[in-house]
């Protein structure tokens, strides 16, 4: 809705402020502004950050795209796709890349079931 | 394997001045190339450093190469460079050409080539891998990142100071860009989620989400961010209105960035001055300029160019952006950006790069040590009052967004770039659903056994007791790092990182090269702007007609100079009846081989001291004037007066007759004072006036029996040695010409013909 300029009417508790306490204040709500939002991104993730996860344990773009689609489709994302190929690899006794290949390629997904069984 | 990590590898030889950059071999073994170094560098300066005679209070560490700006010959060829970082924004849609284009670009002076992104890329979920020709910008993917940081070391030990390679960390796969861009080597890039929230229209939670991992990343291996707050500014109805606003989205990004890990001296705010004239456009931007730098001390600012009201015309375009850096100066920089004078008309082409990087470093330079002598007046009545008005309506517009429930809210409610100067609203903002937009419903929350066994993950994590949660590196030694759980991570081991080839088999860079192999392999010429061979040119023609009717004659005259897809980039009328300034560009689809140019040696001049003994030995002599009814002397008087490093300065004798003379005088006067040389200046060239009093002066001579024993040479702007030789003379010298080359031609002329 549009409204016109209300700026002489709304600032009178900011006209007594110091220079250095209007900054402080606009400092102080900014950081009240991000504070939910840093703490949604603490306990959430998404499938980007899940692919950036098996990027960082060597695993090609292509297969992240596989596995984690894979994940979100079985409902293990919030456990981390990184998680699910780390748990393939210990039980494959195989580097991490290698268990990814193979999650991608549809194997492997029994083992992740048994582990979160329900998790869906 | 590990590359030798100088000169971008084993197989790359350094680069040389006089050869190109060899793309083909640059793409050889690239699996194999590893960056040499992480992180942003940020220039050294050198207090009161002393070039030529002067003393520079703003600038920084040297150039080993540089090309200087044009007027450096006269002092010294020095070549400062200021203080700042300098930008350029490349992407021609092919990395393959970019990259010579970084190279021109940072023989001017950038050292921080910023690679645009093709707009689609940001709702592409995941990445791309290989080099698609890209629209508008390239494709931002492995190879193209690896090939242009390979190449971008090779120019860096070229010019001698580190370049900043940048790209953008945002879209739907913000998170695996910058662990790419980690990977890669890559210094700096755009992060900042508002900018995808409400120009790119991804869902807000996903936004803010992939964030905080990006950044966390990001700041591993201290890249540099820059925001996206300027887009307000280039997107609001009246962009003067939105600087409240603009300190809000800077702070938000700020305080979100430190939250999750970034070090301050890491993030840079993106700003614009907001206005451009004819607004009274410095006296609107500076006190937004001062409420910034004082709010956002602790940060980095990267001052961009207005583009706002960027129009066709590049001189518009250059006024405004000079402009910006006096605010720059007046205030202050970290990194000045620059936009191409042709971006108004133009996918920019890469000369105008060069130009922009130009009007920066000559802009700054000229400015160097400017405050120590003008300095803003905190305390004019104007300036204050504004100052703490921006101030205050942005810590409103903060306490509206928190009364109306927060961030994402807000956001619903189209409180960003609406136009009306906050609290006033219009109406007019970008409003965005929580619930929608591109991968809305994506995030999720983390389970109670969430595990992510790689370093520098951000947020809640899962991992064994006693592990160092951040790892990386640099983690304590002997602490266990997340990545010790599958025998390391990317980041800690860069022999990890996979490597893709080319993934489609018709767009890659392979085949794009393969269309300019014979130009390439047969060193064959062609105008280019953009790629190479692209054939197009630019033609500037007046018209003396209306607008519209000069527009269309000009295509026809383009088609008349056989130019393809003419069009017109830029009118301006002179007068609405007399006439119309129009830059028209078109395709010249003609090739030059360079074997088979018949080009002239160049002049060859003289050592001083070996001119000097020769006209001390003759007593050389001359007589000169400017002939005809012509009354310009300034030319001879060039190349005669000492003053000006003209023949005196080597000990001829000159006589000067005047302007007007007739030529029979000439000659006279020459036989009266035994002058071995008789030099005249022809300016008017009115029915071949030029021609006519050469060849006057030659047949006098000849009549008079002396030609054996005199040099007769003229002089002009329309004057060229081809034609004053065909008219009599022994030679003939044209615009551009100096005394040295006149005095080295009558030296050797006369050993030649044993005079």
């Amino acid at each position: 809705m549009a409204r016109p300029d209300t700026y002489h009417e709304i600032r009178g508790h900011l006209a007594e402020l110091t220079d250095e306490q209007l900054e402080e204040r606009f400092w102080a709500l900014a950081q009240r502004v991000v504070d939910p939002m840093v703490e949604l991104a603490r306990t959430h993730t998404s499938p980007s950050i899940e692919r950036s996860v098996l990027m960082r344990m060597g695993v090609p773009s292509p297969t992240c795209v596989a596995v984690v689609g894979e994940c979100e489709k079985r409902g293990l994302l919030g456990h981390g796709a990184g998680h699910v190929v780390l748990h393939c690899a210990t039980a494959w006794e195989c580097p991490a890349p290698e268990a990814a290949l193979r999650l991608a390629a549809g194997e492997g997904w029994d083992l992740a079931e048994e582990k979160w069984r329900g998790a869906r | 394997m590990s590359a030798d990590p100088r000169h971008g590898g084993p197989d790359m030889p350094p680069l040389r001045p006089d050869g190109k950059l060899d793309v083909e071999a640059l793409l050889q073994d690239l699996e194999h190339y590893r960056p040499r170094r992480r992180g942003w560098h940020w220039r050294e300066p050198v207090p009161d450093q002393r070039l030529h005679k002067f003393t520079y209070k703003e600038t920084s560490k040297g150039l080993e190469r540089s090309v200087p700006l044009p007027a450096a010959h006269y002092f010294g060829d020095i070549d400062p460079q200021p203080d700042c970082v300098i930008t350029t924004e490349i992407a021609s849609g092919r990395f393959e050409d970019d990259i010579r284009r970084m190279r021109m670009a940072a023989w001017h002076g950038a050292d921080h080539m910023m690679v645009i992104r093709t707009a689609g890329q940001s709702h592409m979920d995941g990445l791309l891998e290989g080099t698609p020709e890209g629209v508008g910008g390239i494709a931002v993917t492995r190879k193209q990142v690896r090939a242009t940081r390979r190449a971008l070391d090779m120019v860096e030990d070229e010019v001698g100071r580190p370049i900043n390679f940048h790209s953008y960390v945002s879209g739907v796969a913000g998170p695996e860009m910058a662990v790419m861009f980690a990977e890669e080597g890559v210094n700096g890039a755009h992060q900042d989620p508002q900018y995808n929230i409400l120009y790119r229209n991804i869902n807000m939670y996903r936004s803010f989400v992939d964030a905080a991992v990006a950044k966390h990343v990001m700041a591993a291996v201290r890249m540099a961010q820059i925001d996206g707050a300027h887009n307000a500014n280039a997107t609001a109805v009246e962009a003067w209105n939105v600087m409240p606003e603009l300190l809000v989205q800077h702070a938000i990004n700020c305080a979100y960035s430190v939250a999750v890990g970034m070090p301050k001296e890491d993030i840079c705010l993106s700003t614009v001055p907001p206005d451009a004239a004819p607004a009274p456009c410095m006296r609107m931007d500076l006190p937004y300029a001062v409420a910034l730098r004082d709010l956002f001390g602790e940060y980095k600012m990267r001052a961009q160019e207005n583009t706002r009201y960027m129009e066709a015309d590049g001189r518009d375009a250059t006024v405004s952006h000079v402009m910006n850096l006096m605010i720059s100066r007046l205030t202050s920089a970290d990194i000045q950006s620059t936009i191409t004078p042709d971006e108004g008309r133009n996918v920019p082409w890469h000369y105008n790069n060069v130009a922009a990087v130009n009007t920066a470093k000559q802009s700054l330079v000229g400015m160097d040590g400017l405050r120590e002598m003008v300095k803003l007046d905190r305390e004019a009545p104007e300036l204050k009052a504004k100052v703490r008005e921006i101030k205050e309506r942005a810590v409103l517009f903060l306490e509206g967004m928190l009364e109306d429930g927060g961030y994402f809210a807000a956001v619903e409610e189209a409180y960003f770039v609406d136009s009306g100067l906050y609290p006033e609203t219009h109406d007019d903002g970008i409003a965005r659903k929580s619930d929608g937009g591109v991968a809305a419903g994506s995030i999720v929350p983390r389970a109670d056994d969430y595990l992510a066994p790689v370093c520098h993950h951000f947020g809640v994590n899962h991992l064994p007791d006693g592990c160092d949660a951040e790892g990386g590196p640099h983690a304590p030694a002997g602490a266990m790092k997340p990545c010790d759980l599958i025998g390391g991570c990317t980041l800690c081991d860069i022999e990890k990182v996979p490597y893709i080839d080319e993934l489609d088999p018709e767009d890659n860079v392979d085949v794009r090269l393969a269309q300019t192999k014979e130009i390439r392999e047969r060193g064959l010429i062609k105008p280019e702007v953009e790629w190479a061979a692209d054939g197009w040119v630019v033609v500037t023609l007046f018209l003396p007609a209306a607008p519209r009717v000069a527009e269309f004659a000009a295509l026809e005259f383009g088609r008349a100079m056989n130019l393809q897809e003419c069009e017109v980039i830029n009118r301006q009328v002179m007068h609405p009846a007399e006439g119309t300034l129009i830059e028209m560009k078109g395709r010249l689809d003609v090739v030059v081989d360079p074997a088979r140019l018949v080009i002239p040696p160049e002049p060859v001049v003289m050592q001083d001291e070996e001119i000097k003994a020769f006209v001390a030995e003759k007593g050389l002599k001359c007589v000169a004037a400017t002939v005809g009814e012509d009354e310009h002397s300034v030319g001879m008087r060039e190349i005669i007066d000492i003053k000006h490093g003209g023949l005196e300065k080597w000990g001829f004798s000159c006589e000067y007759l005047g302007t007007s003379v007739p030529v029979e005088k000439v000659l006279d006067a020459a036989i009266e004072h035994a002058a071995q040389v008789v030099l005249i200046s022809t300016i008017i060239t009115h029915g071949d006036m030029h021609r006519s009093n050469m060849e006057k002066l030659a047949d006098l001579a000849v009549e008079k029996g002396v030609r054996d024993r005199l040099l007769l040479i003229s002089g002009g702007t329309q004057v060229t040695d081809e034609l004053a030789r065909g008219w009599g003379m022994d030679a003939g010298f044209g615009r551009g010409t100096a005394g040295i080359n006149v005095a080295s031609f009558i030296v050797e002329t006369m050993r030649e013909r044993g005079m």
